[in-house]
């Protein structure tokens, strides 16, 4: 035993080991997220949901995948052949290896040796998940073209415009918390998270902001109270690129029937529909990492290398929710308006809140400065929001209904 | 011995996919083979520790350039056999003229050395000494932003006007896209208030 551990080296050892216990782990995220999703949803159109096999029927997505698994794996007779079994592969990769640079707690000794307890450190991983992000267009691409058939190549050519525009804002977004945290490792921002606000000198002088901003003694010290602009634009964006509702156009049922993966069945959409959980937890677990303080809360005194794993799940479980929560509510965007939200808002917010955060984290700068470059922002934000709303202008001017006949 | 057996796959993979993009009949696979070699070029940098140009490679060619080259490839549908006939006479022998003068240039240099290619010196020592101690997104953005910036904001606005360029060919005169027809063709005003309001 020593000796293969000699010959291999203790360090790829514990890699692999980190690697197949995050793999398992995601997996059996996936099977809960599947169910909570289910039975929220339900709860939320006031249905029961699954409740057959287990307690509250936890075990049905187990059963849906054992059905998926044994299915017949059928192809349709004008598709590409290799593409066609590449596409699903392509779309569940690139998620899980997004995962590797989410740190999930502090530094654990086992055996007389440190884990961190992060697949792998590297010191570009906010580059690393957006490098994962934009390779998991090509699932999705791939399975339109490769299907052979209308409603797949339309969804796919959908999804890549779609995914494309929205990976711009997505990676803007991250600019900011970048400058601010001085690292792109998610390591060391999270580190960066660690402790209280403490004493916000800004408000110095005014009277009662002077006692609110007090109170950040006591917050933890999260990016989301300073770059919440990004937060939103990068939850908003992280939506577009798991291709969820209200962004859902790569397989809006009512018009593509299933859109990119209508003609895949059996352990081939499972693999589709796993990626699609596992990208929508990564995009949590990021979110959670840069802006809500990754693994930090308090801990205890018992058993404490457990708290930081509680709290970071509990986060991460919020955001899922939150995605869940979403989809039952919003309808689909239409597809002008969300290449308008993309194109026309996001990214222009993006850019504009780089160069603020750029001005305002430069060390000695004076407060009036800030106090003239937030108040310019307030003005760009109030004259600009919703200018050219598509829906702003059909209340103004409602469209005259020249396509349709006399009812 | 692990970075002796990874090197290797990762050489074999690029240049398998780079022969099989030559050799593939359909657009499609050619592409994706264009896309499995840079995936396998981005691993060779990661084995030379360049982090950084790893995951430029990845974001860039293979999620972005290649993305977009496989969306055109479908929109168009050109996935059909080429025609051979050329538009331009005397390519061929051309192509094979500068790929010999290019083989014969790789060849000098991997003769030569690193060093060589590097400026002389200890270049790999001082290579591995940069991605060691700044790290190597430091140490590029330090050059880039200070002694390489003028170049480097050149090439930006060059792509600015290259960008623009392209819209005004494509933005033919009277021709609405679906979002203007459902907008209500409010377009132009629209598109100059980002700048307008944001920047201000």
């Amino acid at each position: 035993m020593s000796g293969i551990v000699d010959a291999i080296g203790i360090v790829v050892i514990i890699g692999a080991i980190k690697v197949i216990v995050a793999f398992v782990a995601l997996l059996v995220v996936t099977l809960v997220v599947v169910w909570a999703e289910r039975k929220i949803i339900a709860d939320m159109q006031s249905r029961v949901g699954p409740n057959r096999w287990g307690p509250f029927g936890l075990l049905q997505t187990l059963a849906d995948g054992m059905k998926l698994f044994f299915k017949e794996d059928f192809r349709p007779a004008s598709a590409d052949r290799w593409t066609y079994a590449l596409a699903p592969v392509a779309a569940m990769v690139p998620a899980f290896l997004a995962f590797a640079v989410v740190p999930l707690g502090d530094d654990v000794t086992i055996a007389g040796r440190e884990i961190d307890l992060v697949v792998t450190d590297i010191n570009i991983g906010v580059l690393y998940f957006l490098a994962m992000g934009s390779l998991g267009v090509y699932g999705i691409v791939l399975a339109g073209w490769a299907s052979g058939s209308k409603f797949p190549l339309l969804g796919g050519v959908r999804s890549t415009a779609q995914m494309i525009s929205y990976e711009i804002a997505l990676g803007l977004s991250l600019v900011p918390v970048v400058l601010a945290a001085g690292s792109l490792s998610m390591v060391d921002i999270v580190a960066q998270q660690a402790d209280t606000v403490g004493n916000v000198t800004f408000f110095d002088g005014i009277p009662v902001l002077e006692q609110v901003a007090d109170l950040f003694r006591y917050m933890p010290n999260w990016y989301i109270w300073s770059q919440w602009p990004a937060f939103a634009i990068f939850f908003i964006s992280g939506i577009a690129e798991t291709n969820r509702a209200p962004f859902d156009l790569p397989e809006a049922e009512t018009e593509l029937i299933a859109g990119f993966h209508t003609e895949y069945s059996g352990i081939r959409f499972a693999m589709f529909f796993l990626g699609e959980y596992i990208h929508v937890v990564v995009i949590s677990a990021v979110a959670v990492t840069l802006f809500f303080g990754g693994w930090h809360g308090p801990g205890f005194d018992f058993l404490p290398w457990l708290w930081p794993l509680v709290w970071f799940m509990l986060k991460t479980t919020v955001f899922v929710y939150l995605f869940v929560w979403l989809r039952a509510t919003m309808p689909r965007l239409r597809y002008d308006r969300l290449m308008w939200l993309g194109w026309k808002r996001l990214i222009p917010a993006a850019l504009v809140w780089i160069m603020v955060t750029a001005v305002v984290n430069t060390p000695g700068i004076s407060r009036n400065i800030r106090l003239a470059v937030f108040g310019a922002l307030f003005l760009g934000v109030v004259t600009w929001v919703f200018r050219g709303d598509p829906r702003m202008k059909d209340i103004v001017t409602p469209q005259r209904r020249t396509t349709r006949g006399v009812a | 011995m692990i970075e002796i057996i990874v090197f290797g796959v990762v050489f074999v993979v690029a240049l398998g996919s780079s022969l099989a993009m030559l050799f593939a009949k359909n657009a499609v696979h050619a592409a994706l083979f264009l896309v499995a070699t840079q995936i396998a070029l981005a691993l060779a940098f990661l084995l030379e520790g360049g982090q950084f140009i790893a995951a430029i490679q990845i974001i860039v060619y293979a999620g972005a350039i290649m993305v977009l080259f496989l969306f055109v490839i479908m929109l168009l549908g050109v996935d059909k056999k080429e025609p051979l006939i050329e538009p331009l006479t005397g390519q061929r022998p051309l192509a094979i003229g500068l790929g010999a003068v290019l083989a014969a240039e790789m060849l000098w240099v991997a003769w030569r050395g690193i060093e060589f290619a590097a400026g002389g010196g200890d270049a790999a020592g001082r290579l591995v000494d940069t991605n060691q101690d700044p790290g190597n997104v430091l140490a590029v953005a330090r050059v880039l932003f200070s002694k390489y910036l003028l170049p480097f904001e050149a090439t930006s606005v060059m792509l600015v006007v290259a960008i623009v360029g392209v819209m005004v060919l494509a933005r033919r005169m009277g021709m609405t896209t679906p979002g203007e027809v459902a907008a209500g063709a409010g377009e132009e005003s629209d598109l100059a208030s980002p700048g307008g309001g944001a920047t201000g």
